[in-house]
């Protein structure tokens, strides 16, 4: 028998891992514990959507860009219609433009919520997941009762946005970002004071300046390793270069920075939504755009929560683009993951890889089940599959049906 | 719009026969074409003379005879230098940026699966998007690369 130990060897990690919250493929060389290489793989969410694109209407594009991705939806569209309305030449009321600031700096809540729960999980922390998941919940709520809906919230169009922001809706808005400004204090202190989450992030997953630079690397990725990058400041849209904002840096280059990042974010997405709740100009919500758009070309560039997100849209006249192309945050930042890697250890991986939050494709809501012996399907909904869920568990002793009532009355 | 004008200015003089192609449709945007021969030059003089110094991604175009990639280039103050040059597509060779941008590996790949371009230079490695048994010679944002029946469900 040979006992000799190899010198390297590697693990798959993906495209299915439990790891992961989406396809990717990472292997990973490893000597020991050591990381020296990771090779990426990604594609596994190729839809396809760019050349779906150039077979529909605009409008119909509208709604198809929406659905890129799950958790920053209003960043496509709203990167979209930007570039049509360049080549149109539309004039998109200030109004529009306001409230598309605030359901974006919205969405940016819901998501920096979202990952900091993710990073909770990903560092064992569980109880930092169900807190922020929970007051997450404030947020999707808001969203729902301005916009009709969670995620995709279907405000963009072109010409301007869908639904305006009511009075009861101001209201409603102030006192939840009252409620989320609290919450958001005790989760600075959390990160900042808490020795096990100072200790787990601090160090990991360290890029420096330079390679984040030369990397390209976007938003709270490449603002955590001290680049002033922000296209809501560079390269001003919507109504960010008539509103006061800073933007969040830090140099500690690592995690624990990325964390602090997004957190320091969050209070400045609140005082934007604020100025601009407060500044809403009295004009129409949209003007009417062409079905046919003018030959043309433009990029749009729009801070989404994980960085920059850029569409390039060229029209050739019809009321069908010529080229759609999308680049979003996560291709930008996915290639400084590697050097974030290499010489770490293993255990570190998952969190790293979260710490860029990575958004790799849009959420699920049903499910499909065939059933093999007679070969029908048939299709559960969330609620159907939430009732199952409750008398399955009922069936070995455990009642949910209270809980269940309580989270029905909180909805 | 006096930062892009003079932008516009320092390429016409470094390229006086490009001049007539620079386009400024609005603050911060900056399109222009160039000739493939011409274009490491030029892009050259945008990084370090002009200091464009990201590179934001590369889009590809399918223009009947000739493919055209623009290669989008920003600074941080916000302007963006959108350089486009073309190829033909029976020979649609391009030679890579990798060592000036080590970031634009994933997006020339993406040229590569989803145009069929060939990329000169560029390092072996994993295909990106398109899937490992994915057809030989088929680059589905060609215009003429169209959808098989009963190929989605």
């Amino acid at each position: 028998m040979n006992n000799k130990q190899p010198d390297e060897f590697k693990i798959p990690i993906g495209p299915q891992h439990p790891a992961l919250k989406e396809p990717a493929s990472f292997s990973v060389a490893l000597k020991g514990e050591k990381i020296l290489g990771v090779e990426i793989r990604l594609g596994y969410n190729h839809r396809g959507i760019e050349k779906a694109c150039e077979e529909r209407t605009y409008i119909q594009d509208v709604y198809l860009v929406e659905r890129i991705c799950g958790i920053c939806s209003h960043a496509h569209s709203t990167c979209f219609v930007q570039a049509v309305e360049e080549i149109t030449g539309l004039d998109v009321p200030k109004r529009a433009k306001y409230i598309r600031t605030i359901i974006g700096e919205l969405e940016r809540v819901h998501s920096h919520y979202l990952w900091l729960g993710v990073a909770g999980h990903e560092i064992g922390f569980d109880t930092l997941l169900m807190y922020t998941w929970r007051d997450r919940e404030v947020v999707m709520d808001l969203l729902a009762s301005i916009t009709g809906n969670r995620v995709n919230y279907g405000m963009n169009t072109i010409g301007g946005v869908r639904q305006d922001i009511t009075r009861e809706n101001v209201k409603e808005i102030l006192g939840a970002i009252k409620t989320l400004e609290d919450r958001t204090q005790y989760y600075i202190e959390v990160a900042t004071q808490e020795p096990t989450v100072i200790n787990r992030l601090s160090g990991v997953g360290m890029i420096s300046k330079e390679d984040s630079l030369k990397l390209g690397a976007v938003g709270p990725t490449a603002r955590a390793s001290g680049i002033e990058k922000d296209v809501r400041k560079d390269d001003p849209y919507a109504a960010y270069d008539e509103i006061n904002f800073k933007v969040i840096t830090d140099d500690h280059n690592d995690v624990f920075g990325r964390t602090v990042v997004r957190l320091k974010e969050l209070l400045e997405s609140y005082s934007i939504i604020k100025q601009a709740l407060s500044a809403l100009p009295d004009t129409p919500i949209s003007v009417k755009a062409p079905r046919k758009i003018p030959a043309g070309e433009a990029i749009s560039r729009y801070e989404a929560p994980r960085g920059e997100d850029i569409h390039y849209v060229k029209a050739n006249g019809t009321d069908k683009p010529e080229r759609v192309k999308v680049r979003a945050p996560t291709l930008a930042n996915i290639q400084a993951v590697r050097k974030m890697l290499q010489d770490r250890y293993l255990a570190d991986l998952p969190i790293v890889i979260a710490a860029i939050d990575p958004c790799f494709s849009c959420t699920d809501r049903l499910i499909s089940i065939n059933n093999l012996d007679k070969g029908e399907q048939k299709v559960m909904d969330w609620m159907t599959l939430r009732d199952y869920s409750i008398e399955w568990y009922k069936g070995k002793g455990v009642d949910f049906s209270v809980a269940s009532k309580r989270l029905g009355r909180i909805s | 719009m006096r930062a892009e004008e003079d932008i516009k200015e320092k390429i016409s003089a470094r390229f006086p026969a490009i001049k007539g192609s620079i386009r400024i449709p609005r603050d911060r945007r900056i399109f222009l074409d160039v000739p493939i021969l011409k274009f490491r030059e030029l892009m050259e003089f945008s990084v370090k003379d002009l200091e464009f110094r990201n590179l934001n991604t590369i889009t590809g175009l399918d223009e009947g005879e000739n493919l055209s990639f623009i290669y989008h280039f920003s600074k941080d103050n916000g302007i963006m230098v959108n350089i486009k040059t073309s190829i033909t597509k029976q020979d649609p060779v391009i030679k890579t940026i990798t060592d000036i941008f080590p970031n634009a590996e994933i997006y020339e790949r993406e040229l590569v699966d989803l145009f069929g371009a060939k990329v000169e230079g560029l390092s072996p490695g994993n295909r990106y998007p398109l899937t490992d048994d994915w057809p030989k010679g088929e680059y589905p944002l060609r215009k003429d690369w169209k959808m098989k029946e009963g190929e989605c469900q």
